[in-house]
C-alpha cells in the first residue's frame, strides 16, 4: 500500500516547446471558458439573486430549490447530467457547450448568494427613498442597488471566479481539450506525469494569483472613487 | 423519455455502499486536514518570517491549484517519487492535504481574532503557551470557526466526487459502473446527485446545531 523509497528525479525535458505550447493552448481554452461562464453567470445569478428576494413566495421558492440543488451537489456529478441528458431529451450540444452550461449554471447558483448578501447589505432607506421619489423598480435595481452591490461583493466575487477557474479542469473529463485535458495528453505520452503534472499546477497557479492581484487591484481602486465621491 | 423507477430500486443497495464509502472517505480527509490545518495556521502567524513564508507558500499554491492536479500528482507522479500509493490512501491524503491549506486559513482567521490583550493577560497570570492556545483562544475561536469549517467540510464532501477519477470506488465511481452496466444514465445520476444533496443537507444541519450548542455554552 505504502512504498517510498526517498529518491526524487525530475526530468522536464519531455516539457519541450511544443508540448508548453499545447499547454498554453490549454490554457487558453480554460480562459474562455471560465470567462464565458462567469460572465453568463453573472446575468443568470442576479437575476436568481433577485428572486430569492421577491414577495412573492412560489418565486423565492424556487430560487431557493435552484440556488440549493446547485449548490448541494457535486459539479461532476452536474457536468455528466448536463452532458448526457440534453441529447436524451433531443439537444446535442458538443462538449464545450455543455461544459459552459453545467459551469453556468453551477456559478450562478454561488453568484445569486454573493448577490443576495450584498444586496441585503445596501440600506432599506435607499428603496423606500427612491420609490418615493417616483423611481421604478428596474431603475432603482439597476442604478441604485447593482452598482453598490457589486462594490460590496467583490472579494467574493473574486474568490468565486478563482473557484471556477479551478473546476473547470473537471471539463476535461467531458472530452474538452482544455489545461487538464491537454496535461493528461502529454502526460501519457511522454510517461512523465510528475513533472507535467507540476507544470500544469503551476500554470493554474499563476493564473489564479493573477486574479487575486486583480481583484485587489479593483478593489482599492473602488475603495479610493468611493472615497472621492463622497468627500472622504 | 421514461423515468425507471426499478432501477435505483434494484441498485439502491450498491449506490449505499458508495454513500457509505463517500462518507468514511471525507472523514478521514477532514480529520487529516484539521490536525494539519491547526499546526499550519499556527506557522501562518509565527514570528519566524522563514516558517510564515514557507507555510504561506504551501497555503496559496494548495489554494490555487485545482484539486484534481493535487490528485494526480500523489497517485500518477508519486511512483517517479518513490511514493506508490492505493488509490484509496492517495484520495484520502490528497484530499487531507488540500483541506489543510483552507483549514489552515480558517483557523488563521480565528487566532486573530482574539485580541492581543487576553493573550497578554493570559501569559501574565502564568498560563503556558499550549494553556492559552487550548483555554483561552480555542474556546473562543470554536464558535467562529465552525461555520466556514462547515462549508469547507460540505466542498470537501463535493469534492470527494473527484476521486471517482484515480479510481477510487466511491459514490461517483459506483455510478459510473451501474450506468456502464445497464446503459441507463440519468436515473443513476439523478439518484446520486439527491443522495449527496441530502448527505450535505444533513452536514451542513449538524454543523448548525453545533454551532447553537457552543453559543448557548458559552
Amino acid at each position: 500500500m505504502f512504498i517510498a523509497k526517498g529518491c526524487i528525479s525530475l526530468d522536464f525535458s519531455a516539457l519541450n516547446s511544443g508540448a508548453l505550447e499545447a499547454l498554453g493552448k490549454g490554457a487558453l481554452v480554460t480562459a474562455t471558458i471560465s470567462g464565458v461562464s462567469i460572465l453568463l453567470g453573472v446575468v443568470v445569478g442576479l437575476g436568481l439573486a433577485f428572486m430569492l428576494l421577491a414577495r412573492n413566495a412560489i418565486i423565492a421558492s424556487c430560487a431557493n430549490l435552484y440556488r440549493s440543488f446547485w449548490r448541494g451537489t457535486p459539479l461532476l456529478v452536474q457536468l455528466f447530467i448536463v452532458f448526457y441528458f440534453l441529447p436524451k431529451v433531443g439537444i446535442d450540444v458538443p462538449p464545450f457547450v455543455a461544459a459552459v452550461i453545467a459551469l453556468t449554471m453551477n456559478t450562478a447558483a454561488f453568484q445569486a448568494e454573493i448577490y443576495r448578501a450584498g444586496l441585503q447589505a445596501i440600506p432599506s432607506g435607499q428603496v423606500e427613498a427612491a420609490r418615493v421619489l417616483g423611481i421604478g423598480i428596474w431603475s432603482i435595481r439597476r442604478h441604485i442597488l447593482i452598482p453598490q452591490m457589486f462594490r460590496l461583493v467583490l472579494p467574493a466575487l473574486t474568490n468565486e471566479i478563482i473557484s471556477i477557474l479551478k473546476n473547470s479542469s473537471l471539463v476535461s473529463i467531458i472530452a474538452v481539450t482544455e489545461l487538464m485535458r491537454t496535461g493528461q495528453q502529454i502526460a501519457s505520452a511522454s510517461f512523465r506525469p510528475l513533472e507535467t503534472y507540476l507544470i500544469v499546477g503551476l500554470i493554474y497557479v499563476v493564473m489564479n494569483s493573477c486574479l487575486s492581484w486583480i481583484g485587489a487591484r479593483v478593489e482599492n481602486h473602488l475603495l479610493r472613487s468611493e472615497g472621492r465621491t463622497y468627500g472622504v | 423519455m421514461v423515468f425507471e423507477w426499478d432501477l435505483i430500486v434494484r441498485y439502491g443497495p450498491t449506490l449505499l455502499q458508495g454513500l457509505w464509502m463517500t462518507m468514511w472517505i471525507v472523514f478521514l480527509a477532514v480529520v487529516i486536514a484539521i490536525v494539519l490545518g491547526l499546526p499550519l495556521a499556527l506557522a501562518l502567524v509565527s514570528r519566524s518570517a522563514v516558517v510564515r513564508i514557507s507555510v504561506r507558500v504551501y497555503v496559496e499554491v494548495m489554494r490555487g491549484t485545482p484539486i484534481l492536479i493535487v490528485l494526480f500528482i500523489l497517485y500518477y507522479g508519486g511512483p517517479s517519487m518513490g511514493l506508490v500509493l492505493d488509490a484509496v490512501p492517495a484520495g484520502i491524503i490528497g484530499m487531507g492535504l488540500y483541506g489543510a491549506a483552507y483549514f489552515a486559513e480558517i483557523f488563521r482567521s480565528g487566532l486573530q481574532s482574539i485580541p492581543p490583550g487576553q493573550v497578554e493577560a493570559a501569559r501574565m497570570l502564568g498560563l503556558t503557551k499550549s494553556q492559552v492556545l487550548f483555554r483561552v483562544k480555542g474556546p473562543q475561536m470554536l464558535s467562529l470557526i465552525i461555520p466556514p469549517g462547515a462549508n469547507q467540510v460540505v466542498i470537501l464532501i463535493k469534492e470527494s466526487a473527484l476521486l471517482s477519477i484515480i479510481t477510487v470506488p466511491e459514490l461517483t465511481k459506483i455510478t459510473a459502473q451501474i450506468v456502464a452496466e445497464t446503459f441507463a444514465i440519468v436515473e443513476p445520476y439523478v439518484a446520486i446527485a439527491l443522495l449527496y444533496w441530502a448527505l450535505i443537507e444533513l452536514v451542513s444541519r449538524l454543523f448548525r446545531k453545533l454551532e447553537t450548542l457552543v453559543r448557548h455554552g458559552q
